[in-house]
């Protein structure tokens, strides 16, 4: 199989939980595969020594042009540095979304998104496992890789490889890396508002989706929280309705909420959102489409209309 | 401004529970409702809004065959100048790159200084805008979630980020834009604004009309192939509880006490 290259992100000088998960993914990929961490950005160093405990070698890609560099620079770097033929696993965050498209079309490589799994490999045949229509099914997908692969990994969907017994070392590539103007210059990052309430420090949760229908109906949710002394948050499709704001939405797009318990009313529980749920709380799904994915990682499970279901149980705790 | 928006025809997930079929070559799709894909109508109506503010055109386009048609109309009755079809049996079972490469062809005819896309539709795979802007070479931006039109050679625009952060670029025109969910507040469309547009022309483009070869997309040129679908075990499910709801409020009462729930 061809080289595998694993694209490492990180915050504040600190690589993602991703670049773990992809030395995983690669092994899954060929069994005595031994991936190339690529790290592109400025100030890396101690970064680079980090990943290189769990890569046998790290491509360091460093200049000042690269402090903030975006999807469009580091598409460019990487059409530079990357062998033809390469195989490449990019986390599929924001970021990867951005970059990975774009970059197979540069590379005449195929493109995979937000792949979960892999089934071997036959010939120059890979088949991949994905998901559609918001993880309510699976599919296998069989890419041709003879021309190499741009192939994102779902966050999360593989185990991280703490071994750490790399000791790798790192590889300086920043020498020859091409041009890295762009007509999309980065300005600032804006954060988050922050609302009345902070979702991130509650221990209990009830959260509410597209099961509710409707804005008046949130009311329902609320009476709830209050009888069970927790806080309202939502999914994404409440947020965009403008229902709720944005600070009260659970997910990779919103906040990332580590509460005891997690009551998931009428809400499907796309991987983006069940991303945003950390520190295995009690998960309890009320939802009438008993094939809603969220069944499948809840510890309780309740097939019923949230708009039934969720009075009846807040006059009950009330009757406690 | 002339705007393209990309626009695709789907099952609605919100009106239907998707489910394999009986042999696991696809989604059960009798009785499934359509619509058009949630990201392209918020991209939809962002050009819409552009091209109010700034002036210009707005020109929606569909991959798909006549069924399509109704998406594009729909999409037009929102307030779209005019609508194209890009309709051929050789661009059946496409991948991202063919659906990509179809596109180019309907870009290269036209004079457009803002294409859009939705971030993502029914398989997930939020593609084909990026691929597009690399053939095209043009500069590119996934998860729009604001456009600011700075001057008509530049835009300001965020893109949504993990955290809720947003990260503010400018890019030059002509570009490529990925639109997420949330951008705005798509315009309802009711039968009478349907009807309006009922009798407009929407012209259809295959192959020869696209200067593209039959092999370059469809069943003939994806490289990417879906082999089945089936239905995803994620981890080991819920505990169901059944019974009457009095019984089943009584069950989650107790173990929401014994798990902290209840204060």
């Amino acid at each position: 199989m061809a080289n595998i290259f694993t694209y490492i992100t990180f915050k504040d000088g600190v690589p993602d939980d991703s670049a773990l998960e992809l030395v995983t993914a690669a092994k899954q990929l060929s069994a005595d595969a031994s991936p190339t961490a690529v790290v592109v950005g400025s100030g890396i160093d101690a970064l680079c020594n980090d990943v290189a405990a769990s890569y046998a070698e790290v491509w360091k890609v460093e200049t000042e042009a690269l402090s903030h560099a975006n999807a469009e620079i580091t598409r460019n770097v990487l059409k530079h540095i990357l062998p033809q033929g390469s195989i490449l696993l990019v986390p599929h965050d924001t970021f990867g979304m951005d970059l990975s498209p774009g970059l197979s079309i540069k590379m005449d490589a195929v493109f995979v998104a937000d792949t979960i799994g892999f089934e071997g490999t036959d010939g120059s045949t890979l088949t991949c496992i994905r998901q559609e229509y918001g993880g309510a099914v699976s599919t296998h997908v069989a890419c041709d890789i003879a021309n190499g692969a741009i192939i994102n990994i779902r966050p999360g969907a593989f185990q991280p490889d703490e071994t750490k017994a790399a000791s790798g070392q790192v590889v300086d590539k920043s020498g020859d890396i091409g041009d890295v103007s762009t007509k999309r210059v980065y300005l600032e990052t804006v954060a988050a508002e922050v609302g009345d309430v902070d979702i991130t420090k509650e221990d209990v949760l009830v959260s509410i989706g597209r099961g509710i229908e409707d804005e008046d109906n949130i009311e329902i949710a609320e009476d709830l929280a209050k009888a069970m002394g927790a806080v309202v948050s939502c999914s994404r499709p409440i947020v965009d309705a403008k229902w709720l704001e944005k600070s009260r939405q659970v997910g990779t797009s919103g906040q990332t909420v580590k509460p005891k318990v997690y009551m998931a009313c009428g809400i499907s529980g796309s991987f983006q959102h069940l991303g945003g749920i950390k520190g295995n709380p009690f998960i309890v799904a009320i939802n009438k489409n008993p094939k809603a994915p969220i069944f499948q990682v809840a510890d309780v499970g309740i097939e019923a209309d949230i708009m039934d279901f969720l009075p009846e149980l807040t006059d009950a705790i009330n009757e406690l | 401004m002339e705007i393209l928006v990309c626009v695709k025809r789907v099952p609605d997930t919100a009106e239907n529970e998707i489910e394999v079929n009986s042999d696991g070559t696809g989604i059960e799709t009798d009785d499934l409702v359509y619509s058009v894909n949630e990201w392209d109508n918020y991209a939809v109506e962002e050009a819409i809004q552009i091209r109010d503010d700034v002036g210009g055109s707005v020109t929606v386009v569909s991959v798909g065959d006549e069924e399509s048609e109704e998406v594009v109309r729909r999409e037009m009755a929102m307030g779209a100048d005019s609508g194209l079809l890009l309709s051929d049996d050789a661009f059946e079972s496409s991948d991202g790159k063919g659906v990509a490469t179809i596109l180019k062809g309907a870009v290269d005819k036209g004079n457009y200084d803002l294409i859009l896309t939705g971030a993502q539709a029914d398989d997930g795979a939020a593609q084909v805008g990026g691929m597009l802007a690399a053939m095209l070479d043009l500069p590119y931006a996934s998860l729009v979630n604001s456009i600011e039109v700075l001057d008509d050679k530049k835009l300001k625009i965020g893109r949504e980020v993990e955290g809720g952060n947003q990260e503010m670029s400018e890019i030059e025109l002509p570009c490529v834009l990925s639109i997420q969910t949330g951008i705005n507040e798509p315009r309802y469309v009711g039968i009478r604004g349907i009807r309006k547009v009922a009798a407009i022309d929407i012209p259809e483009y295959g192959t020869g009309d696209l200067g593209l070869s039959a092999e370059s997309v469809g069943e003939s040129g994806a490289k990417v192939k879906r082999l089945d679908y089936f239905v995803p075990e994620l981890g080991e499910g819920a505990e169901m509880l059944e019974g009457s709801t009095e019984e089943i409020v009584e069950k989650l009462i107790e173990l929401l006490k014994a798990k902290g729930g209840i204060k």
